[in-house]
């Protein structure tokens, strides 16, 4: 829960400004990105992401950072479950 | 111990902590808090304290939101399966904490609707897909996930969603440094400000720490090369005679915090008049409630919460844990009773619970040793 992912922005949902579909490691799901309204996301953004929400933009290098970090405190996989299980019920939507 | 070269950028590594040798005086013994778990799980797996000089010794403080929740709202919460038709849902991160009568988990074994989510917007679509059904999530964390729980309910009602409530638990970070400052037994010299509570929050939150307690407070990133920067941002700070804010995670943490996210915190939610934390007791104005105007989508106003008051097992020394007062190992119960394994404290379930961290790491790896003897 307290893990923030970094995410890259891939597209935006079309009709709904808060919903923006993000690529996580090779997975790709829809999340809000509503928090980010004073600068908005757009498709090619780098983002930390908590329990579905981007919570703040970051620069490629802090992202890719991050997602080592992740990795070297025993947690990437618990990662890439979490972004796995955003979206239980439209599960393919997003996809490649 | 971990060698140095196992780390990435061991160069900066190493120039941290010479730094931190060199700013330390050896005649004085310096108590850190970090306050955030994630932290207290990151100085663990990266074996920080062996790094350090043995006179600064790192405390672990409040800032792990499963830990801190007193066994009685877990009852409260879980009382809700127990109503027909009613889909429970939580993050994983709370399906292994004990109630009085068991872990979410354990409700599920014995056939209660309890489900995983890992997004409050997933509990509501959860609701929408099953309209005759009633989804109740079980909401926790500081300012870091509280905002997140807040768009969810302003999405809940403008979609008119009416068979989901939110089960909220969110508390928030100041107060509770507040009441560690205010314990007798307590002596600190600075902390490790939060990094992802900061996010959100910014650092002027942190501004009457450092002015009215005197104290340095440096927010961190989590990092091994960040956390070792904190350290020596803050000796410099105690060297100099300064308490000051100071941002070593400024490439993530803005100073005036994320306004999209204050916002919708303060639309949804109002600070209850005291909340009860595990190990620090009563606090006042220490937690959020959901406003009379998101009232229908607020478990505690949709069932009746029997608001139990439970204390933790007589053996475990949760509190004095939480508090920073004893060290996980010093608890009676740590490492026989208690285990990840089988938890009997929260402290042991969260990885970023210090329990847990230290016998993950510390612990196994003495026991170990203690064989290869």
């Amino acid at each position: 829960m307290c893990l923030a992912i970094p995410g890259k922005i891939v597209e935006l949902v079309a009709g709904n400004p808060d919903l923006a579909v993000v690529d996580v490691s090779g997975v790709r799901r829809t999340i809000d990105t509503g928090l980010l309204a004073d600068e908005p996301a757009v498709p090619g953004d780098w983002v930390l992401i908590h329990v579905g929400f981007a919570m703040s933009k970051i620069s490629e290098r802090d992202a890719l950072d991050q997602m080592q970090t992740l990795a070297d405190l025993g947690e990437h996989e618990a990662a890439l479950e979490e972004v796995q299980g955003y979206g239980v019920l439209e599960e393919n939507k997003g996809g490649p | 111990m971990r060698f140095v070269d196992e780390f990435r950028q061991p160069e900066l590594i190493t120039k941290a902590a010479e730094e931190i040798r060199r700013l330390a005086d050896p005649n004085r013994h310096y108590r850190l808090m970090e306050v955030c778990g994630g932290h207290t799980h990151a100085i663990y797996r990266f074996g920080i304290k062996d790094l350090l000089p043995s006179n600064i010794e790192l405390i672990h403080g409040p800032g792990c939101p499963v830990c801190v929740l007193p066994m009685g709202r877990i009852d409260d919460g879980l009382s809700m399966t127990e109503k027909p038709g009613v889909i429970f849902t939580a993050f994983g991160d709370m399906m292994r904490v004990p109630g009085t009568h068991g872990s979410p988990l354990e409700y599920k074994a014995r056939g209660r609707d309890v489900r995983i989510v890992y997004s409050p917007m997933d509990a509501l679509k959860l609701a929408q897909a099953n309209p005759e059904r009633h989804v109740a999530f079980f909401a926790i964390g500081f300012e870091t996930t509280a905002p997140s729980t807040a768009r969810t309910l302003m999405r809940a009602r403008v979609l008119g969603i009416r068979n989901f409530s939110v089960f909220c638990n969110h508390v928030t970070i100041i107060p509770a440094i507040r009441a560690i400052l205010d314990s007798p037994d307590m002596r600190l010299d600075a902390f490790i400000g939060p990094g992802h509570v900061s996010t959100v929050i910014g650092c002027r939150p942190y501004e009457w720490i450092a002015a009215n307690e005197h104290k340095p407070i440096v927010v961190s990133g989590f990092e091994p090369v960040d956390i070792l920067q904190s350290v020596v941002m803050i000796l410099r700070q105690l060297r100099e005679g300064r308490a000051e804010v100071e941002n070593q995670y400024k490439r993530v943490v803005p100073w005036e915090g994320n306004g999209a996210a204050l916002r919708a915190m303060a639309e949804v939610f109002q600070l209850r008049p005291y909340f009860e934390w595990r190990g620090l007791g009563f606090i006042s104005q220490s937690a959020l409630r959901i406003r009379d105007e998101y009232a229908d989508w607020d478990a505690e106003q949709v069932f009746s919460v029997p608001g139990l008051r439970v204390t933790d097992p007589k053996a475990a020394q949760c509190g004095e844990v939480l508090k920073g007062v004893l060290k996980p190992a010093q608890c009676k119960l740590f490492g026989k009773e208690c285990t990840p394994d089988y938890p009997i404290g929260a402290l042991m379930v969260s990885s970023e619970g210090s329990c847990a961290a230290f016998y993950n790491y510390e612990h196994r790896k003495a026991v170990v040793a203690a064989a290869a003897e």
